[in-house]
């Protein structure tokens, strides 16, 4: 019997989400309260357990806790303590079923937060399901709504051929090396076992079109062009709630799976120039998320669009990596540091998206026109999560995208010019919103707007971290260049 | 004539770019599913086939394919009791009218 301290928080997370399931069965005639008190407790009590777990690794290497996966782990468990608390109005509206909603959130997590810390490309393909499988539920939860339905139909369609596409590359690598696991080695393992495979040579072929599809399954779950068709529909279909987790927690998904794979065999697949390949990715997912989020009229499409815009700024510094000795906010890094910036202000944003539903019902850019005036509140703070998206000091975006760039003027000067430009563009669409609500003449027949106490603590909680993170990065810039000491850069 | 590894890798290659197709062209949600599940199961002969000509002494790659068969008859239970919720609702299972949202 192995010691499985290390992987506590995971199997504690599994557990939890059994009893929050058998309660909601149990109680079936109470309100969603206690329910998502009981989810809000179990997250908490997970997250103080990581560093209670501790470092460490298990089942020979395939599960391996490292600072990185701590890192990632904690972003997951803001996404769906927010998620979860600002779902209070959603729950008002489901006739039944509610245990589950939670139950899937909370098993959708551990997916991610296993998929941080393992290093074998058969447990990370579980994780990965396990993470996706119960979101196509979740993104469908609204039986009663034909959009939520098709919402969920297309991220399944969608979301099971980008993982046959991501299996395809992940035999090809298998076949290449002889071993699932990810290791500086695969090189070396290559030419060992590529002898009697291809007489022919074409190695480098198959190992492009193996790096090339894994990219793209990755891709899917990013929300990256060309693969990011779904997003829009999805984010508009599916309950608020669930938008906002998918929009952080799916993408953070992508993100840590993608950085693992390739930072950990970097020395394997340097002479095939991925490095490129993903950064061509990276413009065109600011070109086109930026100019088509300006043609929205609907705020959760809009909010999709920006989200694959910043998908893009994301991966600027995945692909600025360190050469020789840099400077300590290097690429790497800021991805960490970009990832917990996006998750306070974008799930800040969509719980002020929220908030605005459940008082007025609607999604339209051109309802939230006079909100400074009945609700003063709901509009300070939904100015600051979008001045922070737009990347306008003092706010964590704006930190987050100094590092970026800063990390990828060294390799990809194109890519960091084209950032910035699209950057301009995206404070026109997010100003909209803002000129809407501040400047627009005209009288509003709406009325203050009302809060639930879950969803006041998401936006006090996410207004904070925005600023503090902005204010004094230095702890998580700290953590995350520590953290992406574990890869052999 | 002896079958090689080129023999499986062609057949998983021709049988993924069928179930590619036919994702692209079916317009009948149950028939989606099946050519996904054609796409998951070109990777099993491509893992079991990689196996046997790469490292015939472990069995990575047979583990590996019985752990896609799960996680995919999983996706497919989910698929289709989406389908069929929306079946229930539109009374129509065709992806060109289950449009309200534009692609």
């Amino acid at each position: 019997m192995p010691d499985l301290r290390p992987m506590l928080p995971e199997l504690f997370l599994f557990a939890w989400a059994i009893v929050v399931l058998l309660f909601g069965i149990s109680r079936k005639e109470r309100s969603g309260d206690s329910l998502i008190y009981l989810t809000l407790v179990g997250l908490v009590i997970t997250g103080i357990l990581i560093p209670i777990a501790g470092y460490g690794n298990l089942f020979g290497g395939t599960f391996v806790v490292d600072k990185f996966a701590a890192f990632f782990q904690i972003v997951f468990l803001f996404a769906a303590f927010f998620a979860v608390a600002s779902s209070h109005g959603l729950m008002k509206k489901l006739s039944a079923d509610r245990g589950e909603f939670f139950a899937l959130i909370l098993l959708s997590t551990t997916g991610m937060m296993l998929l941080a810390s393992t290093l074998e490309l058969i447990t990370l393909y579980v994780s990965l399901e396990l993470t996706t499988i119960p979101l196509f539920v979740l993104a469908a939860y609204r039986k009663d709504q034909l959009s939520s339905s098709e919402a969920g139909l297309k991220y399944l369609i969608l979301g099971a051929v980008s993982s046959a596409i991501l299996l395809y590359g992940i035999s090809l690598v298998y076949g290449l090396t002889g071993t699932t696991f990810l290791q500086p080695a695969l090189s070396r393992l290559i030419e060992q076992s590529v002898p009697m495979l291809l007489a022919s040579g074409n190695v480098n072929m198959a190992l492009v079109m193996a790096i090339v599809m894994m990219v793209a399954g990755f891709g899917f779950k990013l929300a990256l062009v060309p693969f990011h068709m779904w997003a829009p529909d999805v984010y508009e279909g599916a309950p608020t709630p669930i938008t906002s987790f998918l929009s952080v927690a799916s993408k953070g998904a992508g993100v840590v799976a993608i950085a693992r794979v390739f930072y950990t065999t970097l020395p394997a697949f340097h002479d095939v120039h991925w490095g490129t390949f993903v950064a061509v990715l990276a413009a065109a997912a600011m070109i086109v998320g930026n100019i088509t989020a300006v043609l929205q009229s609907n705020i959760k499409r809009m909010l999709a669009f920006s989200s694959i815009a910043h998908a893009g700024y994301v991966l600027v510094g995945f692909v600025a990596l360190p050469q020789g000795s840099t400077v300590p906010p290097y690429g790497p890094a800021s991805l960490l540091f970009y990832m917990m910036a996006y998750l306070f202000a974008n799930m800040g944003a969509f719980a002020c998206v929220i908030a605005f539903e459940k008082n007025f019902g609607s999604y339209q850019i051109k309802d939230y026109h006079g909100l400074s005036k009945h609700s003063p509140g709901l509009a300070i703070i939904m100015t600051l999560f979008l001045l922070s998206l737009a990347g306008i000091p003092p706010l964590a975006g704006f930190m987050a995208k100094y590092y970026v760039f800063l990390a990828g003027w060294q390799q990809f000067p194109w890519l960091v010019i084209i950032g910035l430009l699209t950057s301009v563009i995206a404070l026109f669409y997010y100003a909209n919103i803002i000129m809407q609500m501040y400047f627009s003449r005209g009288e509003t027949s709406l009325t203050k707007a009302r809060y639930d106490r879950p969803l006041l603590l998401t936006l006090i909680l996410t207004a904070v971290g925005t600023v503090a993170v902005g204010i004094y990065p230095e702890p998580i810039l700290r953590f995350a260049t520590e953290a992406v000491k574990v890869f052999p850069f | 004539m002896e079958i090689s590894l080129a023999h499986y890798l062609a057949l998983a290659a021709v049988l993924f770019g069928i179930g590619l197709f036919g994702v692209l062209t079916r317009r009948n949600a149950v028939g989606i599913l099946m050519s996904i599940e054609l796409m998951f199961n070109a990777v099993n002969i491509n893992l079991v086939a990689f196996n046997r000509f790469v490292t015939p002494a472990d069995f990575t790659g047979q583990i590996f394919s019985i752990f896609v068969i799960v996680v995919a008859a999983a996706e497919a239970t989910v698929g289709l009791a989406i389908v069929l919720l929306i079946y229930r609702n539109f009374r129509d299972i065709f992806v060109d009218n289950i449009n309200l949202m534009k692609w």
